[in-house]
């Protein structure tokens, strides 16, 4: 289960429950109910930035060298990057624990 | 004046910025006006004719959220097309008004008068009243929205008013003239709202970690909400003359049987109440106009001394242990010393007429009981055992 960093009272919630500062919801880490999470072969990858495209989640981000990385407090494994690798760079590992 | 034309006079002396309806039988007249008094420049308001009562609320909170005075109005099969939306206006701290007309859930289908609409969204966490006359009507729309956009509350009302046997019977209704009004409802001023200048995000996912407080803070605010409500209704009184209360006893001093209704069969009650008393018989009638949150000490303090309670439900709670008034009160009394018997008689279902003779049959048979318990938790009222 994730976890928030502040566990508000009731009596702290905001007016029903309004967030008054954007950009919030990247305090909230969502990939730890991941079951599966991708591993790049940068020898195969040609930085063609395909699974940047279709990551639902914007979890792979852009190193600086071109590749990409793939940031596991957001990816919840979904196996889409793998799926749309065009030269089969990514592949899905089961977690270990 | 008709009724249904009174609750929208009240709307258009609140001075609305945004209705969002549907039209349904009978609440038909409500928004018909409505939508006459917007088209001839009566009223300056936005009437949004939505494709449907799910529409129709969820228009409402939109427009609630941007800081609009909102109202809609509904029944049966519509507020039931509503449920969903429903429970999301006091989690966002709406104050959305609505006027439900009564009426029976299909099926069969039924356009006529009963509570089996509103009593199916027990749980919704609105402020709900029952009207049992046209002039309370009036009175309780003026009074729905001085309560919902209270700061300490916040919360969005239901005034509940009987289909056709109360929305389309003429009376004689005392209409407040736009100053009074103005005294007595203040201009609307949300604590948040929906602007562009000043962003915020609204309804948002509420996770396991914390959906459990956001639940508790709206019922703390519903609980607390009757302060504002009695409040409200004491300067409405210090105004205008006519003072109400959440509950409403009638010739109860010595009643050793109360007869506890809600809405217009109240009226009714009252004279076959009084038809028993010249017989002798000690018998009186609560009723009750606050129904949300439930006023439990009012209630208690109403029926201390009486020996048996003869509840008439309006809508049926089918499998269950009797109707849902009767289902409340049980609970409310359980933890009372002394408390006394309750009996649960369910009539005027689907439009059925329950009559001055109805009660005599309910007050007879709950005198008849406390002696001898029924086999029975509940029983129907003139249903044809054949």
């Amino acid at each position: 289960m994730a976890k928030i960093d502040a566990v508000m009272g009731w009596k702290e919630l905001d007016l029903g429950c309004v967030i008054r500062q954007p950009g919030s919801s990247r305090a909230f880490k969502t990939g730890d109910w991941r079951s599966q999470r991708p591993v790049v072969d940068r020898d195969k990858c040609i930085k063609c930035g395909l699974c940047w495209v279709y990551c639902p989640d914007l979890a792979m981000v852009p190193a600086e060298d071109g590749y990409y990385a793939v940031s596991l407090d957001y990816c919840k494994g979904c196996g889409i990057c793998a799926k749309e690798c065009p030269k089969d760079a990514i592949t899905m590992v089961l977690e270990e624990d | 004046m008709e009724v249904s034309i009174a609750a929208s006079e009240a709307v258009k002396l609140a001075d609305v910025d945004v209705i969002a309806a549907y039209p349904i039988t009978p609440q038909t007249h409500i928004v018909e006006h409505l939508s006459e008094v917007v088209a001839d420049g009566e009223l300056d308001a936005a009437f949004v004719p939505v494709e449907s009562e799910h529409s129709a609320m969820s228009c409402c909170l939109g427009s609630s959220a941007a800081g609009a005075r909102t109202f809609t109005a509904t029944s049966s099969q519509g507020l039931a097309l509503m449920h969903e939306i429903l429970f999301i206006a006091p989690a966002m701290r709406l104050p959305i008004v609505m006027v439900v007309a009564n009426r029976a859930l299909s099926g069969p289908i039924s356009i006529w008068n009963d509570h089996s609409d509103i009593m199916a969204e027990q749980d919704i966490a609105w402020i709900q009243t029952f009207a049992e006359n046209g002039q309370e009507v009036f009175d309780l729309v003026l009074h729905a929205f001085r309560v919902a956009e209270d700061s300490k509350v916040l919360l969005p009302v239901i005034v509940n008013l009987d289909g056709f046997t109360l929305s389309h019977v003429i009376e004689p209704i005392e209409i407040l003239d736009k100053a009074e009004v103005d005294k007595y409802l203040p201009p609307y001023k949300p604590k948040v709202r929906l602007d562009p200048r000043k962003p915020v995000s609204m309804g948002l996912v509420g996770i396991p970690e914390i959906y459990t407080e956001a639940k508790k803070a709206t019922d703390e605010v519903l609980i607390n909400s009757k302060k504002i409500v009695l409040k409200a209704w004491k300067e409405f009184g210090d105004l205008f003359g006519r003072y109400y209360n959440p509950v409403e006893s009638y010739k109860t001093e010595g009643a050793e049987v109360i007869l506890i209704t809600m809405g217009s069969i109240s009226e009714t009650a009252m004279t076959a109440i009084d038809k028993m008393r010249e017989k002798g018989l000690p018998v009186g009638l609560v009723r009750f106009r606050l129904w949300k949150p439930f006023p439990a000490p009012e209630f208690k303090k109403a029926i201390a001394g009486a020996q048996t309670l003869a509840v008439v439900d309006r809508a049926l709670s089918p499998g269950g242990a009797c109707g849902p008034v009767a289902e409340e009160i049980k609970a409310a009394l359980y933890a009372e010393r002394g408390r006394p018997k309750v009996f649960n008689f369910i009539a005027g279902l689907g439009g059925r007429d329950v009559t001055v003779e109805n009660f005599e049959e309910i007050v007879s048979k709950a005198f008849a009981y406390a002696k001898k318990r029924p086999k029975q938790f509940y029983e129907m009222i003139g249903v044809r055992e054949i």
